[in-house]
């Protein structure tokens, strides 16, 4: 019996050797960012938020200011709020926010602060200031992943700032998961081109990838407006982007709340989910697409053509986030890469069918899924799987030098290499760029392996 | 607009020549002040994760390990164990019932996939909180697998990095004098506090080879389970940096009555001095020792300097700025830009002492800006306020001098290019010149400006 198949009846882990996710409050943090005047704070002890600002400042290569409650040994016994409401007053006289997220910690859900609670006394303390908005969610990372933060961090952003029922009008609200700020750059134009207003959060785009400025600023500009968050409840529709999302979303509970129609997309990547969104877009603004559009669809499908015979038949490992492994599992059936292994840090998001599910009627074979994988169990795998290519964040690059394949850099984080942030992945031209990057690296590959080194390919 | 500075932190901000320093320091990070500061685990991870032939095993959720995975420049010239990273990756079943049964688990499939020569074993936050015994687990494995394993009581909200180190050192201390000796030349060091970044270590062992010194066990970078387990052997303890390793030191002296010195690698006076007091130390063995120490050190300036000098001549008057993790390294950072004509106009530090900041004062020019534990938004004032050109600091400092489109150098746990030595001082020369003289400062807002306001005003007259 082969091991690969051992593999499938392993048991309940025991340690993680190079894990291949993050954790809940980092996820969090980074959407709380996407929010125009907005602060992340983390309620916890001050190690994490630093570690944590720390890892993302290599990914953006931006300042990330995320403030914490410093919990020291005392209150880690006595509880945390006087720490959390000093914290808050704290932010409010250095940044003069619009808004605080505060995301607690392993520490805070484990000493069992009441985080609600505390901020439901902090408002009626200091109600006389003027108070920022103050939004919390409980991210625990012993029960999920950064992306559960995320999730978690837009829900909440959703329910407690959009309480009550806006006037309705033509806006979208378009929940794109976590995506990189070209990403959310280019969803901004799609929406432009349909004429259609677009809440779009949270929006990283210039909040994690501003331009050189003259001072520092202490937050900086861009993000969601608040006031379009408050009125997402009048929009026309919910565009949400994910096949792994848990039953509670922002979108979902705008649906429930305020009856408006919640469209679950996968994250657009490849020409399918791509088009999906599109047709969406469609239905719910009656705009037919733009040409523009039609043009890129039509020169990403004439580049698949032009590159099919490269990546035929490729192996490829992909990891990372259970959405972007799914949408790269859709675009890498439609270019004929066979995905050997799809891995993903995060447990019980229903990958396996989320992947059955994109990559319906095109993969000629389901890879095999494996959820809560660190890069050991990979690793232990890949042998077997004979990869030619790896596609995941930059984390996964020990394994492909050790195998000596290439490493095809996308999601976050992206560590050794720059521009993490400006990496296209949506859309027809984020295709594109995928298919570009993954034939010149099975070209490059070809090139550097041969002693003949052919000049025409 | 609010100022930059919160009343409670005033105290820990001096500008010398401004009445008599008494910096306040040592205090906890104040809650909501976006504080540049890490953890007691942090402290611990940073000295004991170069030894490179140890499994690092951190107990707690996901993000303490996940964040702390290979992000040292720190190199081994053999077993790269180091380099990894391992978790229990705690879940809430954990939480609840414990996660002691989990651990002895992670342990024993580690050892025995990697087998390592000792495994220090990392309690996080909430491992403090659930109230794991980790010194229960550890004593048992130790039994049971047949080599150290070792607990480091480093529980990120028991204090500071300066906590951290502590237990680093309390936890190797216990691998000392777990090996024979009898070889080790009477002529011999220990190097402690160095991490070996980008090879750094390599450079320095060098410069004691030449002098005739053996080096016994490299404490920490490019360290080894073994050479712990035979540093009390050695007849003289280098420490390196203000804090990481000096409990060691002391805790060696005590037991062993092996005395130590404080040492630096940077700069060229620094370097120099810290050769010539080791070769004073073992004059009386061996009288030779200071010529051939003085012989290197010629050597190696008559090579350095006519190149120092090339760099001088743009940098001369220049501006820098500093924030540093120990203060320790900020004297030598002081003295080795005043090699590169420059000047510093601002010095911080993360955990710095009273007798630390003191010392800085009086060899920092009048109007330095003197700084404990600061924030994005404090240094960022500083930075305007000095109309500084180059930044010294770690990767959480660079984006803010960046965004200001200030020049700026790591010399982090982080940095990847050696820094130590004489070949390192040309290394940070080459480093300064290429972070301030690059054309892309003219182009920022913050620069362009301002030619564009000269060249106005020039238009004006
Ligand atoms: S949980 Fe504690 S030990 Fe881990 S990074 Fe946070 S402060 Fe440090
Ligand atoms: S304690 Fe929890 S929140 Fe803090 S770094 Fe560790 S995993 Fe993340």
């Amino acid at each position: 019996m082969s091991k690969v198949k051992n593999k499938v009846e392993k048991a309940n882990f025991v340690s993680t050797t190079n894990a291949c996710k993050l954790c809940t409050p980092l996820g969090a943090s980074l959407a709380f960012r996407g929010v125009e005047g907005a602060i992340p704070f983390q309620h916890g002890s001050q190690g994490c938020s630093t570690y944590m600002r720390r890892y993302i400042i290599s990914h953006f290569r931006e300042p990330v200011d995320i403030a914490s409650s410093a919990l020291g040994e005392k209150n880690a016994i006595y509880g945390g709020g006087p720490n959390l409401k000093k914290g808050i007053l704290n932010v409010m006289k250095k940044y003069d926010p619009l808004l605080i997220g505060i995301a607690t910690t392993c520490l805070t859900e484990t000493i069992g602060d009441d985080v609600p609670r505390i901020l439901f006394e902090f408002r009626q303390e200091f109600g006389d200031l003027k108070l920022p908005e103050l939004v919390s969610v409980s991210s625990p990372s012993y029960n999920g992943t950064h992306m559960d933060g995320w999730h978690g961090a837009v829900c909440s952003l959703v329910e407690q700032l959009c309480t009550e029922q806006a006037e309705k009008d033509d806006s979208v609200n378009i929940l794109p998961n976590m995506i990189s700020c070209e990403d959310i750059r280019e969803l901004r134009d799609i929406c432009e081109r349909f004429e259609v207003e677009a809440t779009i959060l949270p929006d990283i785009s210039e909040t994690l990838d501003a331009p050189a400025l003259e001072d520092y600023v202490k937050i900086p500009t861009g993000g969601t407006p608040i006031k379009s968050i408050k009125k997402m409840s009048g929009a026309s529709a919910t565009i949400e982007f994910g096949r792994c999302l848990a039953d509670k979303t922002g979108g979902v509970a705008l649906e429930k709340k305020f009856g408006v129609k919640n469209h679950r997309i996968g994250i657009p990547m490849g020409l399918r989910e791509t088009d999906a969104l599109f047709d969406t877009l469609e239905e719910v603004t009656g705009t037919p697409t733009p040409r523009r559009y039609e043009l890129e669809r039509g020169r990403l499908i004439d580049a698949y053509v032009d590159g099919h015979k490269y990546v035929f038949g490729k192996r490829a490992i992909v990891y990372g986030e259970e959405d972007l492994v799914t949408g790269l599992c859709s675009f890498l059936s439609e270019i004929g890469v066979e995905v050997v292994l799809a891995g993903t840090g995060a447990r019980g998001k229903g990958l396996e069918k989320a992947i059955a599910d994109a990559t319906e009627g095109v993969a000629r074979k389901m890879p095999i899924v494996r959820e809560g994988v660190d890069f050991h169990d990979i690793a232990d795998e890949a042998e077997e799987l004979k990869a030619d290519l790896m596609i995941g964040h930059s984390k996964g690059y020990k394994y492909a030098k050790a195998w000596n394949i290439p490493l095809i850099r996308v999601g976050f984080p992206i560590h050794d290499r720059f521009g993490g942030q400006r990496i296209l992945h949506i859309g027809y031209r984020g295709a594109l760029s995928l298919f570009d990057k993954i034939v010149n690296a099975v070209l490059e590959k070809k090139q550097s392996d041969s002693n003949i080194g052919y000049g025409y390919l | 607009m609010t100022s930059a500075i919160l009343e409670e932190r005033k105290d820990q901000i001096h500008r010398t020549g401004q009445g008599d320093i008494d910096i306040a320091c040592n205090r906890e990070s104040l809650a909501g002040a976006v504080s540049q500061r890490a953890c007691v685990f942090c402290g611990s991870r940073v000295v004991l994760y170069p030894i490179a032939d140890a499994l690092h095993l951190v107990h707690g959720p996901i993000g303490c390990a996940v964040y702390t995975w290979d992000i040292r420049g720190s190199l081994s010239s053999g077993p790269e164990l180091h380099r990894m990273s391992f978790s229990t990756d705690l879940q809430e079943v954990d939480v609840i019932f414990g996660g002691e049964k989990k651990l002895e688990a992670a342990l024993d499939e580690l050892i025995d996939r990697h087998s390592p020569k000792a495994a220090f074993v990392y309690s996080t936050c909430i491992v403090g909180i659930i109230g794991d015994d980790l010194e229960a687990v550890c004593r048992k494995m130790t039994e049971k697998k047949g080599i150290p394993v070792l607990p480091v009581m480093s529980e990120g909200f028991k204090g500071s990095k300066r906590e951290g180190y502590l237990a680093a050192c309390k936890a190797m201390f216990k691998l000392v004098g777990t090996e024979d000796v009898s070889d080790v030349s009477p002529i011999s060091v220990n190097i402690l506090g160095d991490f070996n970044l980008a090879g750094e270590i390599w450079i320095v062992r060098e410069y004691f080879r030449r002098m005739g010194v053996e080096v016994v066990a490299n404490i920490t970078g490019d360290g080894r389970v073994k050479d712990v387990g035979r540093s009390h052997g050695a007849a003289l303890n280098l420490v390196q940096c203000s804090g990481a390793t000096l409990d060691l030191a002391k805790m060696i002296k005590e037991k062993y009555g092996k005395p130590f010195i404080r040492v630096s690698y940077l700069g060229i006076e620094d370097m120099a001095e810290s050769l010539y007091q080791v070769a004073d130390f073992f004059k009386d063995i061996d009288p030779n020792i200071v010529q051939r120490t003085q012989d290197l050190v010629k050597d190696e300036l008559s090579k350095l300097m006519p190149e120092i000098a090339r760099y001088r001549k743009d940098l001369e008057g220049k501006k820098v700025a500093m924030y540093v993790g120990g203060s320790f390294k900020a004297f030598s950072l002081l003295k080795a830009f005043r090699h590169l004509g420059m000047k510093v106009v601002m010095v911080g530090s993360q955990t710095g002492t009273k007798e630390d900041y003191a010392e800085l004062a009086q060899i920092a020019d009048p109007g330095t800006i003197l700084v404990d534990d600061a924030n994005p938004l404090e240094l960022s004032a500083f930075i305007k306020e000095k109309d500084v050109d180059v930044f010294v600091g770690g990767v959480k400092e660079r984006p803010i001098a960046f965004k200001m489109g200030v020049g700026f150098c790591d010399h982090n746990h982080e940095r990847k290019e050696a820094l130590e030595g004489f070949e390192g001082m040309l290394n940070f020369a080459r480093e300064i010149h290429s972070s301030v003289m690059s054309p892309v400062w003219s182009f920022v807002p913050r620069r362009s400006n301002r030619i564009s306001k000269i060249i106005k005003e020039a238009g004006n007259e």
